[in-house]
């Protein structure tokens, strides 16, 4: 039924169209443009529909024909499927009449949407022979990696600069890969692993294994649409790093299009960005095709990218699909890290707070109609970046074991409030 | 002015697999011609048709990208290093 390259053709360059080998390889070597996974869609048009889909265990290996894998995949069987919650009440708060969050603060095994990538990048990179795995992180990649590696049997070198959160670096160092903590902000940390991909032979899931580590975020969009019961959703807002995800989300919808999984339609596609790190959407809003790279200053250190690899991509898929691109503030992103939590019971790391503070920018001021529907990619877990909300969420009050101090602070505090 | 430059695997082919190159040059567009004089065939893959460095190569002197600094006209020094780094990588 399939080739010894599955359902993949080549890689080829998104910009001049070359191809080449089913290898660990990122770059044209002629332009230096992208590679990408070409697919042979008419053979996957012959056994992959909605029944197909349905009939398979609730992962994100549902779509496994269009994921860059030859063979089964090894590597994070059970990563994908997170929920997708109907946000009525944040939804009444933000004034729109329906709004949906696709939960990936509970993606297994790190509470991170990059368990998708990580899966696809690990199972190719065994495919392709390699026993050490490495990656350039702003954290929850590092865990993904060290994680999905360590179940693997993998040796794993993780680079992160070296001021992130607490919490994501315990993250990484508990599954015992190689933590290098780089002094510097992420895009040094990138051009170093840059450099160290070219001269050591591992599999850098995004370096050399990029085009295909890439791929594994449109499994957030399948399931988006095969959850809206295969519809795909009006406005999309999705936070931007690298622009990466944008990107894909954008490709898995007209995948399933072009495959007739689900009806072509306009959708908007939105990108978020906090205003300390905001090439992509500072590019967008003054309606320019290529953007100034920054030096991030920012609480959302997951978003922290001042020279975004799929910047160029991203801002043509807001373009095209007509969508938009916001920024907020530290404490914009503080704001909606405590809306999605008071109003959902969601506890997001700071880039769902900057994917909420945007999505109520763009309600306000009706770039989002009020009458329309929008899926917020929420993209990991509260727990990670606990640094950027301590002292912001209020306090415990503290008594001693005596019902009469606890009749004493309530009478208090509904004076307080009345 | 002896200047080093890095080069990135893509571009290896065109060096005889040299990784690193040494250099005299005054700035960075200076560089690209002195490569393209060693190298011929090297400045088109770093430049563009209309003489801009490409969109998905990122120059770098001394660990800072040349946007930063004064881009091709950035200046350079004796032992001063320039890192040619493919700009698709990371996130």
């Amino acid at each position: 039924m399939t080739t010894e390259n599955g359902y993949m053709k080549a890689l080829k360059c998104r910009e001049c169209g070359r191809e080449y080998p089913l290898t660990a390889n990122h770059v044209c070597e002629y332009d230096f443009g992208p590679l990408e996974v070409a697919y042979d869609y008419d053979l996957i048009r012959k056994s992959f529909n909605r029944k197909t889909i349905e009939s398979r265990a609730q992962s994100m290996w549902r779509y496994r024909e269009l994921l860059p894998v030859a063979t089964e995949p090894t590597v994070g069987l059970q990563v994908g499927h997170t929920p997708l919650i109907k946000a009525d009440r944040l939804a009444k708060r933000l004034g729109i009449r329906e709004l949906w969050i696709k939960n990936d603060t509970v993606n297994y095994p790190t509470l991170s949407f990059k368990d998708r990538v990580v899966s696809v990048a690990l199972s190719r990179s065994k495919e392709l022979g390699y026993k050490t795995v490495a990656c350039a992180s702003t954290g929850n990649l590092a865990n993904s990696v060290a994680a999905n590696a360590a179940s693997a049997g993998l040796r794993a070198f993780v680079f992160i600069p070296a001021d992130l959160e607490q919490g994501k670096i315990v993250n990484s160092l508990v599954y015992g890969p190689e933590v290098i903590g780089i002094k510097g902000h992420y895009d040094e940390v990138n051009r170093l692993c840059a450099e160290i991909a070219g001269k050591y032979g591992w599999a850098f899931v995004n370096v050399n294994m990029r085009p295909y580590y890439a791929e594994g975020s449109k499994s957030m969009g399948f399931e988006i649409a095969e959850q809206m019961g295969w519809k795909l959703p009006q406005h999309t807002v999705v936070p931007m790093a690298s622009g990466s995800l944008l990107t894909k989300i954008h490709k898995s919808y007209q995948e399933f299009a072009k495959l007739g999984i689900v009806e072509s339609s306009g959708y908007k596609i939105h990108g978020a960005q906090a205003s300390g790190c905001s090439p992509i959407t500072v590019a967008h809003k003054a309606g320019l095709d290529f953007f100034k790279p920054v030096k991030p200053d920012t609480i959302a250190k997951s978003l922290a990218i001042g020279t975004p690899a799929d910047g160029f991509y991203a801002l043509k898929v807001m373009k095209e699909t007509q969508g938009h691109g916001d920024d907020v503030t530290d404490d914009e992103i503080r704001e909606g890290i405590r809306l999605l939590a008071e109003y959902e019971g969601i506890f997001a790391e700071t880039a769902g707070g900057v994917t909420v503070g945007v999505a109520k920018k763009l309600i306000a001021n009706g770039r989002i109609p009020k009458d329309d529907s929008a899926v917020l990619c929420i993209t990991g877990n509260g727990l990670k970046t606990l640094d950027a909300v301590v002292g912001h969420v209020g306090n415990t009050k503290e008594i001693r074991p005596s019902l009469r101090e606890f009749e004493a602070l309530l009478s208090a505090e509904e004076k307080a409030s009345a | 002015m002896a200047i080093t430059v890095r080069i990135p695997t893509p571009l290896r082919k065109l060096t005889n697999n040299e990784e690193l190159v040494e250099i005299n040059a005054s700035n960075v567009g200076e560089a690209i011609n002195e490569l393209q004089s060693r190298y011929p065939g090297i400045q088109e893959r770093l430049v563009d048709e209309s003489g801009e460095i490409r969109r998905f190569v990122n120059v770098y002197v001394n660990e800072e990208d040349i946007r930063f600094l004064q881009n091709k006209e950035t200046a350079l020094k004796d032992n001063d290093e320039i890192s040619i780094i493919p700009a698709i990588a990371g996130g």
